[in-house]
């Protein structure tokens, strides 16, 4: 029959539940469903596959083209790596300093979380497992200290690339978000221009929340890239798109597991996809 | 920022401009806002949408009270039924034969390490004798986490390192413990998502072989749509017989509880509200549904600013302020008690119906909290008989001041008269008088 179309309501509210589901957001899933519905109308879609393939091309677009580290061209290169309690930076700045190993960089580790009990113990069984040496101070010492200690003994080591750990917290502690502004102060008093790339690490499993620490984070500390956890969970990690969109940040690596190997880097394309299958790796 | 349910629900129902009985069309309109206000806030859909329905059912054909307008008597039925769904805070389950063992599982990161601790720290202060046992051999250091916590505070504790698989640790820290005459054993495991078989069935052998009394999984308040399937996982592998809610401290709105309350039907029993070891609260469900819909957390604001001010100050306080003796000290002092309350941001937020007048004005945090801290740096840059009588401060003196403090002449002299307009209020009240407030009456 001609005019006849496989696109009607419920299509619609398949298509919203599938991304509220996958904790894209309401305002994005509002604007990506209005986008939809004038496609369909001005490039006459009407079979559900098409709807899909555009609506794909949609997601797509919202997500940034991941860009390497910043960590050449220069004598040491600094990385300041931040986010909420329990997001996983320790674990995947030890992923990331073994990946850097393997690609023959001298690298080194600053323990700058003195808060969490045995968070340095943390860090160093991480640096013994990739191989980095691990700077730390006392507990409960001041991590600018142990951040400027970390300078010198980088220097003294002619490492190429210092990752500095962070105390989790939340980003709407006032108290310890300053602690962190004076933590990557140090290091711009120390090391000129640094830090070079300020990581947040989000917890893919968080929802609409995420994008509130992005913006408070990228505030105090000027984030310059993203690293998502727990994507090896069901979650599907959604809220990266209104992330990107109204921040512009990159992501650069995601976290698929708790061994050393499961740090990969942020491809959008498989990211987009993986929306749109179920648990099992198949197509929704 | 989000807008909270009472400003957006007030907006519909301005435009429909109807008073009444509220009539289905009313309910379908208000409750479509009813329904985002809940996906912005986390709730999964398929909760949202069963919620919607239940609500529905209760609205269409209320008669609409007297006292309040349509929006109201909408939101009073939101209200009321999420906190039915919310369910009264369960207490822990410590009857039976000694030591009861409370096992504490999760996702990584949650938050279960922290808590374990919180749990017997608040154990031991209502009497009870509290054993740890350091059951998670994976995550590096996460063994040497829990000692830590239970040396810092005096806890006895089982730990065997990561030499023995966490079942036979686990087993030996409940008899260990049940030796030592403990009353109560909390099982720290390792963080694990719901879907790794391997990892799940490890929890089932746990819990077969130590019998515990309480299986509480531990979620942290920011997840999102994944809350209804970790909470299920977990459920449906070990049974949970309640949640502890972590990271309430932030700003989430903490919808992820409704989503496994809902699917569950376990009792929420804790919040976690901070990273001190007795940010430990009860869970009130009245002041989670106010958040969840946006609409402050008028109780949480008020037993802070209690904690902080205590009667007796207040009232000395009070003679200062009758008696003409308020010094730069005292209005200081009462500074750094606002500012430990939270941030300029964080108290609007609790206030209701500040959600739009926030947007409004657009508050600056950050230079809210540096103008406090350039009032701080100004008071402290001056001697102690300065701060006590603020007359002495003639220019040089106040040029000193303001080089100690960071700030200019002009600074110093605006926070002087902003202080000398505040005393004059206090004589004025005392004496009785209505004070006429400048900028109040335009």
């Amino acid at each position: 029959m001609f005019g006849a179309t496989e696109i009607d309501d419920d299509t619609w509210e398949d298509i919203e539940a599938l991304l509220v589901q996958a904790d894209v957001g309401v305002p994005t899933t509002m604007s990506l469903l209005d986008r939809m519905r004038s496609r369909v109308r001005s490039e006459g879609i009407t079979r559900q596959e098409q709807l899909i393939e555009a609506l794909k091309e949609e997601l797509r677009g919202l997500l940034i083209e991941p860009t390497p580290l910043n960590l050449s061209g220069r004598e040491l290169s600094v990385v300041l790596v931040a986010g909420v309690n329990g997001s996983g930076k320790t674990t995947s700045i030890g992923k990331m300093a073994y990946r850097m190993r393997l690609n023959n960089r001298k690298v080194i580790l600053a323990a700058g979380d003195t808060f969490r009990a045995a968070a340095i113990d943390q860090l160093k069984l991480w640096g013994e497992r990739a191989g980095v040496p691990v700077i730390a101070g006392q507990p409960n010492s001041d991590p600018a200290a142990v951040v400027y200690d970390a300078v010198n003994a980088a220097h003294a080591r002619h490492a190429e690339v210092l990752i500095v750990d962070t105390a989790g917290r939340l980003h709407s502690n006032f108290n310890l978000m300053a602690e962190l502004v004076k933590v990557r102060d140090v290091l711009r008093k120390v090391v000129p221009d640094a830090p070079h790339e300020t990581l947040l690490v989000l917890d893919g499993t968080t929802g609409q929340n995420a994008l509130s620490q992005a913006k408070k984070f990228q505030e105090a500390i000027d984030i310059t890239g993203v690293v998502v956890t727990k994507l090896d969970s069901t979650a599907k990690g959604g809220m990266l798109f209104a992330i990107q969109r109204e921040l512009g940040l990159p992501v650069h690596y995601i976290g698929i597991g708790e061994t050393m190997y499961d740090l990969v880097f942020f491809n959008p394309t498989a990211f987009v996809d993986s929306l749109f299958e179920n648990g099992n790796g198949e197509s929704a | 920022m989000f807008e909270s349910l009472s400003d957006r629900l007030q907006d519909v129902f301005d435009q429909l401009g109807r008073k009444g009985k509220l009539t289905e069309d009313d309910v379908n309109t208000a409750l479509r806002e009813v329904r985002m206000a809940l996906l912005e806030a986390d709730v999964n859909l398929k909760v949202a949408k069963d919620f919607i329905g239940r609500v529905k059912e209760r609205a269409i054909g209320a008669e609409v009270q007297k006292s309040l307008k349509p929006s109201q008597q909408v939101i009073k039925i939101v209200n009321e039924e999420l906190v039915e769904t919310l369910g009264e805070p369960g207490r822990l389950n410590l009857s039976g034969p000694t030591p009861r063992v409370i096992m504490l599982v999760g996702l990584q990161g949650s938050g279960k390490t922290t808590t374990a601790a919180k749990l017997a720290l608040m154990l031991r202060r209502d009497g009870r004798r509290p054993w740890l046992v350091a059951g998670d051999t994976y995550r590096p250091a996460a063994v040497d986490q829990l000692v830590t916590l239970a040396k810092q505070l005096d806890i006895p504790y089982h730990e065997e390192g990561t030499s023995a698989p966490p079942p036979d640790i686990c087993t030996r820290g409940v008899q260990a413990a049940k030796d030592a005459n403990a009353t109560v054993v909390i099982l720290d495991t390792a963080g694990r998502l719901q879907i790794d078989d391997d990892m799940m069935s490890e929890l089932e052998a746990i819990r077969d072989l130590t019998q515990p009394a309480e299986i509480l999984l531990i979620a942290d308040a920011m997840t999102g749509q994944e809350a209804v399937r970790i909470a299920e996982g977990f459920n449906e592998r070990v049974g949970l017989t309640g949640l502890i809610l972590t990271k309430v401290d932030g700003d989430a709105r903490g919808g992820a509880a409704i989503s496994m309350r809902a699917v569950t039907g376990v009792p929420i029993k804790y919040m976690g509200m901070g990273e001190k070891v007795d940010a430990l609260e009860l869970f009130h469900p009245d002041r989670l549904a106010s958040r969840i819909l946006g609409m402050g957390d008028m109780l949480t604001l008020i037993e802070r600013a209690e904690s902080e001010f205590d009667e007796r100050e207040a009232e000395k306080l009070q003679r200062k302020l009758m008696k003409n003796q308020f010094t730069l000290e005292d209005f200081l002092d009462q500074l750094h008690k606002v500012r430990r309350m939270g941030s300029i941001g964080q108290i609007l937020d609790m206030l209701p119906g500040m959600g739009r007048l926030r947007q409004q004005v657009n508050i600056d945090n950050e230079q809210a909290q540096q103008q406090l801290k350039k009032v701080e740096a100004i008071i402290y840059s001056m001697t102690p008989a300065e701060r006590r009588n603020p007359k002495l401060l003639n220019a040089s003196r106040k040029r000193r001041v303001a080089v100690g403090s960071g700030t200019s002449v002009q600074e110093v002299n605006a926070l002087l008269k902003q202080f000398r307009e505040m005393q004059r209020l206090m004589r004025m009240l005392g004496k009785g008088q209505m004070p006429r407030i400048p900028g109040m009456f335009r």
